[in-house]
């Protein structure tokens, strides 16, 4: 009979964790994680699921990457939007895309939401917190529209409305006041671009511009930017120098290419 | 046991009890990460078998790990025997994960349910992984504050309907004093016959003399 939680055998060692904390402890501090400090959101509505996420991506203070993409592809009927460390929510993504590849292939069946989320909650669980993966996965199977949420520790919710990552509060507070059942399309993407510039303009780790993604019955629309509320201005003048302002105070223009005449034999001996 | 950082906790109030034709179990329904209410309609009573459910207390995680394993084992039970498992049987898969395990867990789990040889049957997992079987169970933070009405309120041999009572009260007076528990009551009543839901709004609960109060 079992009687632990399974533990791969050969598999974890969580050594060099126990060490890192202890040289932590000593005052020695470590390269800090890009985290996407996020907003990302997720809604049903009456024909299927509608997905965004903010672009921005930071590492502490510093902006990392202006216009980068959390909504992940799982499956031609899934996606995933992203939220915590980046590099984790990138590499689980791909991960399990390829597991439900494979799956898809042997069974020969469109793989359902429910076993994407099982297969994300269990590794995510097996890893005990340590990858920082927060996940908001749509899609559309058999049983219909399908959306969860997965926390980092592996657990999971199904809500008919998510929000997660950093400006997920100012988000949710968007969806607790105008989500409704069964909107329309147009209706639900409105509604996700408004939560999500919410996030954008309330949370200092949000910001850039409103990713979308659409998931109906066998059919997904990706709206890679659908919105654009940062665009950079026209600057009013420019800051480049005139010709000429710096003085010249002597020229001397040499060859750097030694150029030799004639034609030498080649040696092929 | 301090939650790890971040962790999405079940501060909660979840209770079964006993009665003549088999169990109810009901639970409040807020699942919380620090003072933000991560979801405010949780359903923390997860079935394992077909009449056989557990109410999930302290880390999601690591209850619903456990939920999803033993659902798994008992699903094989029912398969390599050909009849359901016992409530008994259950308790003992729940009981041996959570001490087996115990420090790296927080689950707090109350099991319940109906099977032919006991009927109706109430089970409690605390933290340490000890397994009680008891007429009735209260678990999670707000239970602390209804151990004294529980106590006087609770009768042996209730009717079906004395029995909701009973629970949906306990988890009102639990609600109406835990910061950490609250949202809707959600009950479920398992006998033979199967599994009936009872959903409570949050703005339907049972009041109380403060709720009367004219200022």
């Amino acid at each position: 009979m079992v009687t632990k939680l399974e533990q791969p055998k050969g598999g974890f060692n969580f050594d060099n964790y126990q060490r890192n904390v202890a040289l932590e402890k000593k005052g020695i501090t470590f390269p800090k994680m890009t985290k996407t400090g996020t907003t990302i959101v997720g809604l049903i509505y009456k024909d299927g699921i509608c997905l965004g996420a903010d672009t921005r991506a930071t590492a502490g203070p510093i902006v990392a990457d202006k216009n980068c993409e959390k909504i992940h592809y799982l499956a031609p009927n899934m996606y995933c939007c992203g939220a915590g460390t980046a590099a984790d929510t990138e590499f689980t993504t791909a991960l399990i895309s390829s597991q439900l590849e494979l799956h898809r292939l042997t069974t020969g069946r469109e793989a359902r939401v429910a076993t994407a989320l099982i297969m994300l909650k269990q590794m995510l669980f097996r890893y005990q917190g340590h990858i920082g993966a927060a996940l908001v996965l749509g899609g559309y199977d058999v049983t219909g529209p399908n959306l969860y949420t997965i926390h980092p520790h592996g657990s999971t919710d199904k809500l008919p409305y998510v929000t997660m990552g950093s400006g997920s509060l100012a988000a949710m507070a968007v969806f607790e006041s105008k989500w409704r059942k069964d909107l329309e399309r147009q209706e639900a993407i409105d509604l996700v671009r408004e939560a999500i510039e919410s996030g954008i303009f309330n949370d200092l780790g949000s910001g850039s511009n409103v990713d979308v993604t659409v998931i109906e019955k066998g059919k997904i629309d990706v709206y890679r930017n659908y919105a654009k509320p940062n665009e950079r201005g026209v600057k009013e003048q420019s800051y480049k120098f005139k010709r000429g302002t710096t003085a010249i105070l002597k020229e001397s223009i040499r060859d750097i290419v030694a150029i030799t005449e004639g034609i030498e034999e080649m040696d092929i001996s | 046991m301090p939650l790890k950082a971040g962790e999405v906790n079940l501060g909660t109030t979840v209770m079964a009890v006993k009665f003549g034709d088999g169990v109810i179990i009901g639970a409040d329904s807020r699942t919380t990460t620090g003072a933000y209410i991560a979801n405010r309609v949780t359903d923390k009573l997860t079935p394992v078998h077909d009449k056989i459910f557990c109410c999930r207390s302290g880390s999601a995680a690591d209850t619903q790990a456990i939920a999803d394993i033993v659902r798994y084992y008992l699903e094989m039970f029912a398969i390599k025997d050909g009849e359901d498992p016992t409530v008994q049987s259950a308790s003992a898969l729940f009981q041996e994960l959570c001490y087996q395990n115990k420090d790296n867990l927080t689950a707090g789990i109350i099991v319940a349910g109906w099977d032919k040889y006991e009927g109706g049957s109430v089970y409690i997992i605390p933290l340490g992984g000890s397994l009680h079987k008891q007429p009735f169970a209260i678990g999670g933070s707000g239970s602390t504050y209804i151990y004294g009405y529980c106590d006087t309120a609770y009768k042996e041999g209730m009717t079906r309907e004395e029995a909701i009572e009973f629970v949906r009260t306990a988890i009102a007076l639990a609600i109406s004093r835990d910061g950490s528990s609250g949202g809707c009551i959600r009950l479920a009543v398992i006998t033979q016959q199967g599994v009936e839901r009872i959903f409570t709004p949050g703005d339907k609960l049972p009041k109380f003399w403060q709720d009367e109060l004219k200022l």
